[in-house]
């Protein structure tokens, strides 16, 4: 009983962490599925979200919404000029020059922001107070409930948007096939720019949420998550919406249940790990259809 | 003695010349130990930066763990020396064939994958490595592995350096080398004119894999300590830079960038954050305006000037 209990347990959190992975996973996925660029960057496009949130609630002094509001959008704008002059320029280079220009950006979000805010590790303010729910013998923090309910809410905008919107029309078209979508009269160049938009305001909201969380941050906080947001983005079948939020979940539940039971220091292997068997055994993914190369 | 064996009798000489303008420098403390240091810095890392390229630059395939294979080497070496009093040419050797083996074994599955998801399936891996080294207590786990003897200098250094750089481009000259050039250029078009393209991305991958973990090896006994933080996929990154930086498919480019990343290095060591911004502007600022890097294809040798004193000493030196 008491290990089905931590059992238990141990899920609630895999599963709050599994949607901060797939906030994350979702603007990768959408990124990847519309320039085909893994963007290195967008790790820290979320430690940016991050601490415009923290600096909303501390220096603004506003409460936790408002800041979280403030914070996606303004680092959906920086998103978007992010592509506008590291990665559009680049638009019909090798993928190889696209991929190390978002190195390259990664490196600079991180340390332009340490130069800015220090290296030190903030406290982010206790927002939530002392709330905890206790549901059946399962504690289930504010935090978690706060977690859950902004994660819900973000992902029922978001497949509004892409599925009953127009701009969401054009940006399943322009991910299908972006020279016939151009030729259709869709603007790709603007469905890339809100692709950004929408893909970084969301990392963002996942960056406030783990603030939030864990009541600390970092400028270095963007790579692993980024990268584990990868991970579940390719586990789910990149460029496919629902995948990466399956993903981002599994992979939270497999980590939380691999810190718990076996060695928080294996947590970063398993998510690798779990990376490389499904590039091996399923390279499109849990919810990826096999396509055929062509010559 | 045909032309090549002649232009490689004479880099051989301006080497020896240059290591011994330097070993004289250093034994007349002309140049003091901290740059002493980061010579020896330079030359392993133009093994790690070569190694890599010959895996990145000329057979196409993006590999971001590179790091990892140098824990290897360095791990193994360390052991080797450390606990079982073995020289350090023997620890070199064993930490190349054990870098060179795990690199066989993750090459074999994982160079199936193209391009991007290629260059993440590494990042994990070398990433796996170093947190597996991380949770082995024999060799000191997270905290490092303390009380390796100083054994590197610049001569072990110099002359490991001289014959990887022999041995990578003759291999790049060769029929294997002639393949993995054409892996980078089509995969599909080299595969339907029977290139065995895994045998060749495998073989690539392992050599790099192998001259990683000899570059490990000296890094290692060049320091009291060594820590798997010291190898994250940070490190994997700084090499690639270099190759980026002075052109993936040029050996000379990757000695320059080498010399270039680890001198900017240590001369920013006060200021890192301003180093790492510099950095990643100059990344990007080299992907808009020089993508092929510094040297692109191009070799020192095949400049004409050079080309021409070359055989011209190789002329008056050969048979």
């Amino acid at each position: 009983m008491d290990f089905f209990h931590q059992l238990i347990q141990q899920l609630i959190n895999g599963v709050s962490l599994g949607s901060i992975y797939a906030l994350i996973a979702l603007g990768y996925t959408m990124i990847y599925g519309i320039i085909k660029l893994i963007n290195f960057a967008h790790g820290d496009i979320y430690m940016v979200g991050a601490y415009l949130g923290f600096f909303g609630v501390t220096a603004a002094g506003l409460p936790i919404l408002p800041a979280l509001l403030i914070s996606m959008f303004v680092t959906g704008c920086l998103g978007m000029v992010v592509e506008k002059l590291a990665y559009k320029p680049l638009r019909h280079a090798p993928r190889i020059s696209i991929l190390i220009t978002a190195i390259g950006v990664s490196f600079f979000l991180e340390y332009t922001g340490m130069y800015f805010v220090t290296p030190t590790p903030r406290t982010f303010p206790d927002v939530m107070g002392n709330i905890s729910f206790d549901v059946a013998g399962f504690i289930i923090n504010g935090q978690q409930v706060l977690i859950f309910a902004i994660t819900i809410i973000l992902m029922a905008l978001l497949t509004y948007i892409v599925q009953k919107t127009k701009l969401g029309k054009a940006m399943r078209a322009a991910s299908f096939d972006t020279e016939t979508a151009q030729l259709m009269g869709v603007d790709s160049d603007k469905v890339i720019s809100m692709t950004f938009f929408i893909g970084s305001s969301l990392a963002a909201a996942a960056g406030v949420l783990v603030g939030v969380y864990y009541n600390t941050i970092d400028p270095l906080m963007g790579i692993m998550p980024g990268l584990k947001a990868f991970v579940a983005a390719v586990l789910g079948g990149i460029g496919i919406l629902p995948g990466a939020v399956v993903g981002g979940i599994i992979l939270g539940v497999i980590e939380a249940l691999v810190a718990g039971f076996l060695s928080s220091t294996f947590r970063d292997a398993a998510a690798f790990a779990i990376l490389i068997l499904v590039l091996l055994v399923k390279p499109s993914g849990l919810f990826g259809k096999n396509t055929n190369e062509k010559v | 003695m045909n032309s090549i064996r002649k232009r490689d009798l004479a880099m051989l000489i301006f080497g020896l010349i240059l290591y011994g303008a330097i070993q004289g420098m250093i034994s007349e403390k002309i140049i003091g130990s901290f740059w002493q240091l980061n010579i020896i810095l330079i030359c392993v890392n133009v093994i790690m930066a070569v190694s890599l390229n010959l895996i990145n630059g000329y057979t196409g395939q993006f590999s971001l763990g590179h790091a990892g294979f140098m824990a290897v080497g360095a791990y193994v070496g360390v052991v080797a020396t450390v606990n079982f009093q073995l020289p350090l040419i023997a620890a070199l050797i064993l930490g190349a064939l054990c870098a060179g083996a795990l690199g066989f074994l993750i090459g074999l599955p994982t160079l199936r994958l193209r391009g991007d998801y290629l260059a993440i399936a590494t990042l994990g891996l070398g990433e796996i490595i170093r947190i597996v080294i991380m949770n082995i207590e024999y060799v000191g786990g997270a905290a490092g592995f303390k009380g390796i003897p100083h054994l590197t200098n610049f001569t072990w250094v110099f002359f490991t350096m001289l014959f990887t750089l022999f041995f990578i481009k003759n291999f790049v000259n060769s029929s294997h080398g002639r393949a993995c050039i054409a892996i980078r250029e089509n995969e599909i078009a080299a595969e339907a004119m029977g290139v065995n393209t895994t045998k060749y991305k495998v073989m690539a991958f392992t050599i790099g894999a192998a001259f990683a973990g000899i570059a490990g090896g000296l890094f290692a006994h060049q320091f009291y300590l060594i820590s798997p933080n010291s190898f994250t996929f940070l490190s994997s990154f700084n090499y690639l830079i270099m190759v980026v930086l002075g052109g993936m498919g040029s050996i000379t480019g990757s000695i320059a960038g080498a010399f270039v990343v680890t001198f900017i290095s240590a001369a920013l060591a006060s200021f890192p954050e301003a180093r790492m911004i510099i950095y990643a502007l100059a990344l990007i600022l080299l992907m808009f305006y020089r993508p092929q890097g510094l040297f692109g294809y191009m070799e020192v040798t095949n400049f004409a000037p050079i080309k021409k004193l070359l055989d011209k000493i190789s002329g008056n030196k050969g048979v």
